[in-house]
């Protein structure tokens, strides 16, 4: 599949798709688990994980928990979102900046992806390829 | 995709002319016009940072190689909360925090941010005006900007604001442009008869859930509606959704006259949102509010209604620096009932609430929508009245 890269980077992990859109502040906690008790999917771990969900949600400091994530290796291996959002991509540029690590952020149809398999993300800068 | 073009002095920023800081600054603004798609930037006005609350030690990393390479705002830039009371220090739990959360406060002061220290800086003097494009990070002043003030800025993370701070520049993206602010949806509130000042929250939190990525347009609020209104729907909306602008017809700037075409979603009843926003039981540990921070005038409020017996309950009072300094004697007044006013920080951000009060009042549905998460606290949400009525009880009083 091809999608779009919002910030590149390479990963390979199991899939989670998220049901309804997630904020990184206020929704995960420092050791990358869903924490706002108003998700469905609560309580689930995204380290490590290729995270699909529809798009961001929320507050502004989504980006520095994603970066403190990224830093700290709790974070999502990749993100595949439906539509682009700014925020996320953000925090994962200001990690590559000050730490050299890179998190794919992509924005393909993810609905198409499967769930039961482990996924590789390739995302260039002009493009991403997702393969299962 | 759009081409991003460059004038020829952002060329120079990003190739370090004006320092590393600068350029570092300009590579995270050129970063994001591109995953924006943005054909080119925009100067801005003013900034408001949110970055400036802590949030690990990515926080003060960044902050801290942005000073050392030299960089500074070059346009007038508020700050947001950050993580500890610097008037009041004594009341945060966690000094470990408090100490990360001050050098944080402090290298953001560094790089010529003005120490407002604020989630609201809509109510400080100066604010933009209708039309100005600016760069504001924090989801209920970005909301508040764009519906209230007519102010343009997109929805910012943290980083993107003190690097367009330091750059003056913005992507030319989204609620940048005119043709992104048009509304979207009509949300029709004529059937909610009586507007009361929990109507507000409520709302704001419905409208949140339900819009996506719309823009929504309210029909039927009061047209008298005050900005403190304004404030708690925003707030609201921006925190259970992903809402950068709303109009209000007959009162926001930009709400538009012509409705047809669009479609219409009717709003007749907010008593689910009231208890999704709101644990059952009437125990009550303390009640908080001031989130978004509390104007001067809800201030003068809660003095007036603290007139009366006294509180049972440990009562907090969330403001700005800048608020506290104008109260004078009603400042007074509110401690001298027992009211804790905390400044530069929040109660759901930072440990200032005991670790052992599982049950806490609010006005606020975005403190209702964040603090069960944040701080592991059950909220209930109410009115003013209602929470000052139950930390005089002593537990949970309700009007209806």
């Amino acid at each position: 599949m091809i999608g779009r890269t919002l910030h590149p980077g390479t990963a390979t992990g199991r899939p989670i798709r998220l049901t309804t859109p997630l904020s990184f502040w206020g929704g995960t906690d420092a050791d990358g688990r869903i924490v706002d008790t108003h998700h469905p999917q609560c309580g689930a771990s995204l380290t490590g994980r290729i995270l699909l969900m529809e798009s961001g949600r929320g507050s502004s400091s989504a980006s520095s928990v994603l970066a403190e994530q990224i830093r700290a290796r709790t974070a999502p291996a990749a993100i595949v979102l439906a539509r682009p959002d700014p925020i996320i991509p953000l925090g994962a540029l200001v990690a590559a900046e000050l730490y050299g690590l890179y998190l794919p952020v992509v924005v393909a149809p993810y609905d198409d992806i499967p769930d039961g398999t482990v996924l590789k993300v390739d995302a260039k800068p002009d493009r991403a390829i997702i393969t299962w | 995709m759009a081409t991003l073009e460059l004038t020829a002095e952002e060329e120079g920023m990003l190739s370090g002319r004006d320092g590393d800081g600068v350029a570092l600054a300009m590579r995270v603004v050129v970063g994001q016009a591109r995953i924006l798609d943005a054909p080119r930037l925009v100067e801005i006005t003013s900034a408001h940072v949110d970055s400036c609350l802590y949030h690990g030690q990515v926080s003060l990393d960044f902050a801290h190689r942005l000073v050392e390479l030299g960089a500074r705002t070059r346009v007038p830039t508020t700050l947001n909360v950050g993580s500890t009371d610097l008037v009041h220090p004594q009341l945060v739990r966690d000094q470990q925090l408090a100490r990360a959360g001050r050098e944080l406060m402090e290298a953001y002061v560094d790089l010529g941010c003005t120490p407002t220290f604020t989630c609201a800086p809509y109510q400080l003097p100066n604010r933009p005006r209708l039309g100005e494009h600016i760069a504001w990070a924090e989801s209920n002043a970005i909301v508040f900007a764009n519906s209230v003030l007519g102010a343009r800025t997109d929805r910012y993370g943290d980083f993107l604001d003190v690097c367009a701070a330091i750059t003056g520049r913005a992507p030319y993206a989204g609620l940048q442009t005119p043709q992104a602010r048009r509304g979207t949806v009509v949300f029709d509130c004529r059937a909610l008869g009586e507007f009361t000042e929990l109507t507000y929250p409520l709302l704001g939190h419905h409208i949140g859930s339900v819009v996506g990525v719309d823009i929504p347009v309210l029909v039927g609020i009061p047209s008298a509606v005050s900005e403190d209104s304004l404030k708690a729907l925003g707030a609201a909306a921006a925190s259970a959704g992903g809402v950068a602008l709303f109009h209000v017809v007959g009162v926001t700037p930009e709400a538009p006259t012509d409705l047809a075409g669009l479609p219409v979603r009717i709003v007749e009843d907010l008593q689910d949102v009231r208890r999704e926003l709101s644990a059952p039981g009437s125990q009550l540990d303390a009640v908080s509010i001031g989130t978004p921070h509390a104007s001067y005038d809800e201030c003068v409020r809660l003095a007036q209604l603290l007139d009366g017996p006294p509180l049972k309950l440990p009562f907090y009072l969330s403001t700005s620096r800048a608020t506290r300094d104008r109260l004078g004697d009603t400042l007074a007044v509110l401690e001298r009932a027992g009211v804790t006013v905390v400044v530069d920080t929040c109660t759901y951000v930072t440990a200032i609430l005991q670790p052992t009060w599982k049950r806490v009042m609010t006005n606020s549905a975005k403190w209702a929508h964040y603090a069960p998460g944040n701080i592991d606290v059950d909220a209930i949400l109410g009115s003013l009245t209602e929470c000052v009525a139950s930390a005089r009880a002593g537990q949970v009083v309700l009007d209806a």
